[in-house]
């Protein structure tokens, strides 16, 4: 969708009740030594609305026990609230069944259990494919997996703009023995959305696995694991405005349940003796020990909560946010963005380099003005490399931000310059 | 819009560092870089008859790490290798005049920390973790 940056500014009429939603968030009501919070590092995490609040609460004073290990009233309770959030997930993310919902305590363990489902059977001469794009989640469990069982791991190429080049793709698949292919449906720092569909599509020709990483789409666009087809998908519910604590790893039925348990314990298993001990079938397998329920109902709250809201109406407030961010964010001079051009290609987050100014520096004093935003690598280090930046500001959008709120940060960038500039 | 933190010693450091440059013959030559940030010093001494005779160094990153650095540089010439085996964050608090926060002590830190390891280096030791260097944030 080609659109210029005051069409897609305009083109928002803002259906979202944003006052109303914004009332829902309590912490959003702050001051920062006299400056009203402006929290833009929602791809970091986000903020919690009060249903989501509630629910936790109402399941600890109401429903408390722990699920699947006793027969008496609570435990009944504890567990219908666990397998509805179970139920919820895999309604929202379009899966067959529920047992293909894993819950974790965040993405990150989502893959590392997939990459310790494959240890055993993985080895030389076995390739995984990355993008460069990648979180270091969906990249340090591979290179684990690389020291320890002497796995290849290769990478696509990506241009300017953040979107992976499918000719280089392509030839790693042609020539290599490529087992999965892990890509992030959503750049936490470039805003850029592979074409997730397309290459999955090569991927399976070739005989490959997809595990796409959904932490930073799940709040910004539909991901639906049906239509993608993908083999596993993991994201995290602090992101999607819910609690930490709690992450989701889907895996189709077949995938999920070849891979070997992680966390041996109780929950499990199925029979244990002194010798030896019989797995459970999934998802009970991959959530061994207490689980975190009451974020599982955390989670499914936000989930009922997030989705009064109409697609068409979410992505098109937070594209308008970050075409306006874009459009003024380009009139300061010496600002340089990252990403796609075209604001109608871009989601959910706008990282920026002020030259002159350290990211550490524009971030510590636009905290001052209670602007919040993140400075760093955004745990994407070779993201950066390959372009050769030491840091980056990064600006990231969710729901309840305003236009009001986006226009501040140009000013505060501006007096930082002021000040900082030789 | 004026800031405790950026007060004009740091800010006059930060825009005219002291001792920037590579030296002609150091004894040591040492690099730090703060992964996380991408803060990084090199960091050259030259040390005669136990006295630091000389410092010069290259970096690039925050207002804090190189203020700090440059503020260091003038610091340490004179220095004995007992006074700079001394050297802790409490100097670094001095010559910054203000306590930066935990957020940023490893950006004014990274300068000692660079020190701390050009003297290991120079003694043919393993270099030391942060821990060593940040201390009990009081020597």
């Amino acid at each position: 969708m080609k659109q210029s940056v005051k069409e897609c500014y305009h083109v928002s009429v803002m259906p979202l009740p944003i006052s109303s939603l914004r009332r829902q968030f309590p912490i959003l009501s702050q001051h920062v030594e006299g400056h009203p919070l402006v929290y833009l590092d929602n791809a970091a995490t986000a903020q919690k609305p009060l249903a989501v609040l509630e629910a936790m609460q109402v399941y600890y004073t109401r429903d408390n026990a722990n699920p699947h290990r006793s027969m008496h009233p609570l435990a009944a309770r504890a567990t219908a609230a666990m397998e509805h959030a179970r139920e919820t997930t895999a309604s929202f993310l379009h899966a067959a069944h529920p047992w293909e919902i894993v819950f974790t305590k965040n993405a990150t363990e989502g893959i590392n259990i997939v990459m310790h489902g494959f240890r055993r059977d993985w080895g030389k001469g076995d390739t995984v494919v990355l993008s460069p794009l990648e979180h270091h989640s969906n990249i340090v469990p591979w290179l684990l997996l690389k020291e320890e069982r002497g796995i290849d791991i290769a990478w696509m190429d990506i241009d300017d703009e953040g979107n992976p080049d499918l000719a280089s793709l392509d030839r790693i698949l042609k020539t290599r023995r490529v087992k999965l292919v892990g890509l992030t449906a959503l750049s936490n720092v470039f805003g850029s959305r592979p074409p997730l569909e397309e290459i999955i599509t090569r991927a399976h020709a070739a005989g490959a696995l997809v595990l796409v990483d959904a932490a930073q789409a799940i709040a910004h666009f539909p991901v639906d694991v049906a239509a993608l087809d993908c083999d596993f998908l993991v994201f995290s519910g602090h992101k999607l405005y819910g609690p930490t604590g709690i992450g989701v790893l889907y895996g189709k039925e077949a995938a999920l349940s070849a891979l070997p348990p992680l966390l041996g314990g109780g929950m499990m298993i199925q029979h244990v003796t002194r010798e030896a001990f019989t797995q459970a079938d999934i998802p009970a397998r991959f959530e061994g020990g207490t689980p975190p329920v009451a974020e599982a109902v955390g989670l499914a709250a936000a989930i009922a909560w997030f989705r009064q809201f109409a697609w068409e109406d979410i992505e098109a407030h937070e594209r308008s946010l970050l075409a306006l961010a874009q459009q003024e964010l380009s009139a300061i001079p010496g600002l340089r963005f990252y990403g796609p051009k075209d604001p109608g290609e871009r989601y959910g987050a706008l990282c920026f380099t002020v030259e002159g100014i350290h990211p550490h520096d524009l971030t510590e004093l636009l905290g001052k003005r209670g602007i919040c935003m993140r400075a760093g690598h955004h745990c994407a280090q070779p993201l950066h490399k390959q372009f050769s930046l030491p840091a980056t500001t990064r600006l990231s959008v969710a729901l309840y931000n305003t236009e009001e709120e986006i226009r501040a940060v140009a000013p505060a960038i501006r007096d930082a310059q002021r000040l900082l500039a030789a | 819009m004026s800031h405790t933190l950026y007060a004009e010693n740091i800010l006059e450091h930060y825009r005219h560092p002291h001792r920037k440059g590579a030296l002609a013959s150091p004894t040591v030559t040492h690099e730090e870089v703060n992964a996380s940030c991408g803060d990084r010093i090199t960091l050259q001494l030259t040390i005669k008859e136990g006295k630091v005779k000389d410092a010069g160094w290259e970096g690039n990153g925050c207002a804090i790490s190189q203020a700090s650095m440059s503020l260091l540089s003038e610091e340490l010439i004179g220095m004995t290798e007992d006074e700079l085996g001394n050297a802790g964050p409490g100097m670094i608090r001095e010559l910054l005049g203000i306590d930066v926060g935990p957020q940023r002590i490893k950006c004014a830190l990274l300068p000692l920390h660079a020190l701390k390891n050009a003297l290991r280096k120079m003694k043919g030791r393993p270099p030391q973790g942060w821990r060593e260097t940040l201390g009990d944030g009081t020597a």
